[in-house]
């Protein structure tokens, strides 16, 4: 006998609905006419004027991206060095210390992060005067080094399953080992190296928790710029703000998709004319 | 004059493995040489050896008269095709077989000159601008040889060059390879263990067991005088018998075979009367008939046949229990009666006194 999975296909349409039902109605509300967020006034585009008038969320938005792509293009340039060398120089000393240092930060509770972040911050400034304020650079450097580890996680595991041999070819054919790593690993590895941006670029966007422990006084990023409106009540300009964002990652999501698309489509008209040319 | 590669008592140890033991052998300027063993038995370690990605626990490699000791890959004259073809994903054909000539100094003409001619070498001139995924396996497989070849080194180390392709193709690329090594006379030393691979390409082949070098010789040698029991059972196929020296005389022994219930004469080796000895026939050496023929001779029964248009092998049982294998050329065209021997015929086994091998217990 065989039953309709009824149970599991509320489940699961209560999940999405859980998900989507709050975003549809903050782009819904974005173009409410009324100042109230939960009282709908008619059909308006009206908050998102103000929201481009606002000089704040401009300066926010700036600084955010400034950030995240300081804090990214560093972390990645670290944490693929460090990928590449836990996996490629087996044996250093200290090696499995210094592997399971790498992957702690993945599980650590962000606000431990931060507060140590913080702490730590404020030691430096009572021991070489350094930072005098928090800001731009602090939270840059907090932010590489959380997002880093994400990197070397990519890094190392597509590195695991990459071939040893074409590096020990490269190095057959005379190349010493630092030219391998510029001619041979880091192309073919660039895919993984570009996702581990990516995410690093990602996580530093759209982070509170370790950004409001090192942030100080005029530097407020996009999402502390829309937590501290939120704790005063919520406005239609910050569902036209949300939406503009949700807006911008679904974009990045699609365009994500065509283009892998395009290349696994490639791959496959390659391979064909692999085939077909058979010598 | 020294040869031009010598390896002196080499041995590696992973841990407490040792993958390759003491392991002695000289390799002529261009010769091909094979290097024919089981899986696992130390082939590849043996090569990476060669090639400095590897250094020997113990023992010295000389290269043209040179100590190799503590001398890196990038700066041996010596170069490695691999076993899964390592090419560079990220480069056209062009660019991989060029990648090693930025090392040398060359003017851009001369080296665009000389890919030219590698791609013209393994025929790939038409495919230089595709990325290796965009070529069939064989092209990989030519590319890969072009980029060793490239830099002219004076050893070329094959690592089962032949292994990825279908038996087709395989067969006609040993021609090629011999054909490419006549042509550019580097010495090349191949890792197989495809034993008809070997013996098709090699002018000489060195038998690897569990890390060490079992025999040396042509493929004739090898085939016809195995000097133990591993050899003559990896080359080829053999049918062996415990056996005891009853005489010896000139060179012919007297050898008792419980097996066939009698005693046999052979001409091989010298060992003293009285000592245990195995018999160790091939089967295309022994020759079936129906009637007794004179000299060393069994009788048995035919168990099995396997019809193999040129040729058939028969599984023949003795009286003592003992199972033979013998191939008969298919001479006569026609139906099973034509054949030498049918199912359940008795028949009678002769073998040359000369086609035997006798080998130490
Ligand atoms: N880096 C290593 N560490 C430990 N053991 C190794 C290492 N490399 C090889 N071995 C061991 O040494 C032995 C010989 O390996 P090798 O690769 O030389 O075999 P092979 O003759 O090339 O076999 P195949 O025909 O399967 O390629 C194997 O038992 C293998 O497990
Ligand atoms: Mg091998």
């Amino acid at each position: 006998m065989r039953r309709r999975p009824t149970f599991l296909l509320s489940v699961l349409a209560f999940g999405f609905a859980f998900f989507y039902v709050p975003i549809l109605s903050m782009v819904v509300y974005s173009f409410n006419a009324s100042r109230l967020a939960t009282v709908w006034g008619g059909f308006s585009t009206k908050w998102y004027g103000a929201l481009f008038a606002n000089k704040q969320v401009g300066e926010a938005l700036l600084l955010s991206l400034k950030i995240a792509v300081v804090s990214s293009t560093i972390a990645t340039i670290l944490g693929t060095l460090a990928g590449i060398a836990l996996v490629r120089f087996t044996k250093f000393r200290g090696r499995t210390l210094f592997s399971g240092l790498v992957t702690a930060p993945l599980i650590m509770p962000e606000v431990i992060t931060g507060v140590s972040a913080l702490i730590f911050f404020l030691l430096l400034a009572s021991w070489i005067g350094w930072p005098v304020q928090r800001g731009f650079t602090t939270i840059t450097l907090a932010h590489i080094t959380f997002s880093m580890v994400f990197v070397t996680t990519i890094v190392q595991a597509r590195l695991l399953q990459s071939d040893r041999a074409i590096e020990e070819a490269a190095m057959d054919l005379g190349s010493r080992p630092w030219q391998v790593l510029w001619d041979i690993t880091l192309p073919v590895i660039s895919p993984a190296i570009l996702s581990g941006w990516l995410l690093a670029f990602t996580i530093s966007l759209d982070d509170v928790v370790i950004t409001s422990f090192t942030t100080g006084p005029g530097s407020t990023t996009l999402p502390l710029l829309i937590w501290s409106k939120v704790k005063l009540g919520v406005t239609p300009d910050i569902n036209a703000l949300a939406t503009l964002m949700v807006l911008c990652v679904g974009i990045g999501v699609i365009i994500a998709g065509v283009v892998m698309n395009r290349a696994e489509a490639r791959r496959l008209a390659d391979e064909r004319l692999a085939y077909r040319s058979q010598a | 004059m020294a040869e031009f590669l010598q390896i002196e008592g080499v041995s590696k140890s992973f841990g407490p493995f040792q993958a390759v033991r003491d392991v002695t052998l000289s390799v002529a300027q261009g010769e091909i040489f094979s290097l024919l063993g089981g899986s696992g038995c130390g082939k590849t370690t043996l090569l990476r050896m060669l090639a400095g990605f590897e250094e020997p626990t113990s023992g010295r490699i000389f290269l043209d008269g040179r100590d190799m000791a503590g001398v890196p890959p990038w700066s041996r004259p010596v170069h490695m095709m691999f076993q899964s073809y390592a090419l560079f994903p990220h480069m056209t054909v062009e660019a991989n077989i060029g990648y090693g000539l930025k090392h040398e100094t060359l003017s851009k003409t001369q080296r665009a000159e000389r890919v030219r001619e590698m791609l013209d070498l393994v025929q790939l001139t038409p495919f230089a601008a595709r990325k290796p995924h965009q070529i069939s396996g064989g092209q990989r497989q030519r590319v890969a040889l072009a980029r060793a070849l490239a830099r002219q080194p004076k050893l070329l180390l094959l690592d089962e060059p032949l292994a990825a392709l279908d038996k087709k193709l395989r067969e006609h690329t040993q021609f090629e390879l011999m054909s490419i090594q006549a042509r550019t006379g580097v010495t090349f030393i191949v890792v197989t263990h495809d034993q008809e691979e070997a013996m098709t390409l090699s002018d000489r082949i060195a038998v690897m067991d569990r890390g060490q070098v079992q025999q040396i010789g042509s493929p004739t040698e090898i085939y016809e005088y195995p000097v133990n029991r591993f050899v003559a059972s990896f080359i080829g196929s053999i049918t062996s018998f415990e056996a005891e020296v009853m005489a010896r005389d000139g060179g012919a022994l007297r050898l008792k075979v419980p097996a066939f219930g009698g005693e046999v004469t052979t001409k091989d080796a010298n060992f003293a009367p009285g000592s245990k000895v195995t018999l160790a026939l091939r089967p295309e050496k022994l020759v079936i008939t129906k009637e007794r023929p004179s000299g060393n001779a069994v009788q048995g029964v035919v168990k099995d046949l396997a019809y193999f248009g040129k040729d058939s092998l028969y599984r023949i049982t003795l009286a003592s229990g003992a199972l033979v294998q013998a191939h008969a050329v298919n001479q006569h065209r026609g139906t099973e009666t034509q054949r030498v021997a049918d199912w359940d015929d008795q028949v009678w086994l002769s073998f040359d006194p000369a086609a035997a091998i006798v080998l130490g217990a």
